[in-house]
């Protein structure tokens, strides 16, 4: 789906302390490649007063310093940004890799997801693994990200009754998402598999190994590879 | 670094937090920090300590500490009785304590969280630039947890006050059981009609589901334009948005939360959120419509009230 593109952004009042500024009213690849490239153009060119902002699906929420700055004058600036945004360099998207241990105990539904769709445990792996989804935005936990470009061939709903905790490292499917679980919490998505990766740490100097707009792809391995993997990660 | 205290008992939630971290929302961390900042800036700067030193945030009880090393001590916030061992003291002043005293901090009269600032801020492991707690995903604070009998928390070096420190009677803020919230119109304002008078125009009582995250609040039934979704693509909350579900019963969400998927009405202003944080359930809120210059004065107002205390208390 395109087109959900607006032509000029659209401001909205988040109280005293934050503009919400939409480029568009749909879950859209395109939409996020711009929210992707003004986050970038913002923290080049930070206006003086902007406490942090936070790039989601279509748009981009600046949190200022009221004492410091206004809604007013921050739209003006975003506008400005904007306009030069072909004359700011804006890098290509990183693509993370996440190693997956698919199936057995750490993919408990991953049958359940290939007899929904009558495809084959491999067949499942390899559709997964093959997609390259894009990062749309990170929360619900630290570090979660929603990805988009789940093949349609996956698409399965969620659990009836979601868990009470989802180990961390899960990676799963929901209707027309997948992800993975950075840290254990409660959970109703699909568990297709896991991944030995610390995708959040608070203790490591670099807490998050996934932002907004990056690419994601999944690697199948053994349950040997995730052993070692693991144990290297938690070193 | 020294030892500062023991918890003989905690009370029922009991965190350490400070200005809050900030940085980091887009990445699923939600700011966390104090819910009141008038009361813990006001603390602080009774102390003579560093803007963004860590405190104690207590929940309706305070806490029962056994002193470890000799500091100052201010505590602000809810009015709650305040003993040395057995010697009353006054909220919002300070005092000074030595090894051995047992600082008890009661059940609240008015308002719900109190702050106790020590000298030299509380010292727990910085996570991504601050000393907040975040329970949920155990991040910060003392072991990112509650804090439990026997805990030993310990406090930054910081000097001794030459001369005890006191808020003035008419500066204190009165934390009464009706609140009145002034609060801007959105983001999602173009969601609702009727349902956006009636948000102004009623009162909402303060449910039982109140904590760090949010308040949820029971009244009328707010509902949006029919012909409008009932939900929104996610998109990440700020304290003080007053959002909407399907089920019409407004929630006010605070420092613990990370996105959402439903209309936001209103948005309370930053200078009023203390007094969400001082309210308890069975508290009665109204809304009151403003907007964003009279946010900005009040923003500056209180800015203003705070540079004064700081005058005052020298």
């Amino acid at each position: 789906m395109t087109g959900g593109l607006f032509e000029k952004p659209f401001f909205r009042i988040a109280g005293d302390r934050g503009l919400l500024v939409e480029f568009g009213n749909a879950i859209d690849s395109e939409i996020n490649r711009k929210i992707r490239t003004m986050a970038i153009a913002l923290g080049k060119n930070p206006p003086s007063g902007i406490v942090e902002y936070i790039p989601t699906y279509r748009s981009i929420i600046v949190i200022y310093d009221p004492l410091k700055t206004n809604a007013a004058m921050l739209q003006q600036q975003v506008i400005a940004l904007e306009k030069q945004l072909a004359e700011i360099p804006i890098p290509p998207p990183e693509t993370v890799e996440v190693p997956v241990c698919y199936g057995g105990e750490f993919g408990p539904e991953i049958e359940f997801v290939a007899k929904t769709h009558g495809l084959s445990v491999d067949d499942v792996i390899r559709i997964h693994s093959e997609a390259e989804y894009q990062v749309y935005m990170i929360g619900f936990t630290p570090g979660f990200p929603f990805l988009g470009g789940l093949p349609e061939s996956l698409h399965t709903p969620r659990l009836q009754t979601p868990r009470k905790a989802v180990p961390a490292g899960s990676v799963g499917i929901a209707n027309n998402q997948t992800g993975v679980y950075p840290i254990e919490s409660p959970g109703g998505w699909q568990l297709i598999g896991r991944t030995p990766l610390r995708i959040f740490d608070q203790q490591r100097a670099a807490p998050f190994l996934i932002k907004a707009g990056d690419r994601l792809k999944f690697k199948p391995i053994s349950f040997d590879e995730y052993q070692a993997l693991k144990e290297a990660c938690d070193r | 670094m020294t030892d500062a205290f023991r918890i003989m008992k905690p009370g029922p939630y009991t965190t350490v937090q400070d200005a809050g971290r900030y940085g980091f929302q887009q990445f699923g961390i939600p700011p966390t920090g104090v819910l009141d900042q008038f009361a813990y800036r006001a603390a602080n700067i009774l102390i003579g300590n560093p803007e963004h030193a860590a405190v104690l945030e207590t929940t309706v009880i305070g806490p029962q500490l056994e002193i470890l090393s000799t500091t100052d001590i201010a505590v602000t916030g809810a009015e709650a009785p305040i003993t040395l061992n057995t010697e009353p003291q006054r909220g919002w002043s300070t005092f000074r304590a030595r090894p051995g005293d047992i600082l008890n901090i009661g059940p609240v009269k008015n308002g719900c969280r109190c702050y106790v600032a020590v000298t030299g801020g509380i010292d727990v492991p910085l996570v991504m630039g601050s000393r907040s707690c975040y329970v949920a995903a155990r991040i910060g604070g003392y072991e990112g947890r509650l804090l439990a009998k026997g805990d030993v928390l310990k406090r930054l070096e910081g000097r001794l006050l030459s001369q005890m420190r006191q808020v003035p009677e008419q500066a204190i803020p009165v934390y009464s059981p009706d609140i009145n919230l002034r609060a801007v119109p959105g983001p999602q304002n173009d969601f609702f009609d009727e349902g956006m008078e009636l948000f102004y125009r009623s009162g909402f009582t303060v449910s039982i589901n109140a904590n760090r995250m949010g308040y949820r609040l029971e009244g009328p039934q707010i509902l949006q334009k029919n012909e409008m979704p009932k939900s929104i693509i996610s998109e990440p909350s700020l304290p003080g948005g007053v959002q909407v579900p399907p089920d019409g019963q407004p929630i006010i969400l605070l420092v613990e939360q990370t996105v959402g998927g439903y209309t936001k009405i209103a948005t309370v202003i930053s200078a009023d959120l203390p007094l969400v944080a001082q309210a308890k359930p069975g508290d009665q809120i109204r809304f009151v419509k403003v907007d964003l210059a009279d946010a900005y004065a009040a923003a500056r107002y209180e800015e203003d009230n705070l540079r004064n205390l700081l005058f005052r208390a020298d």
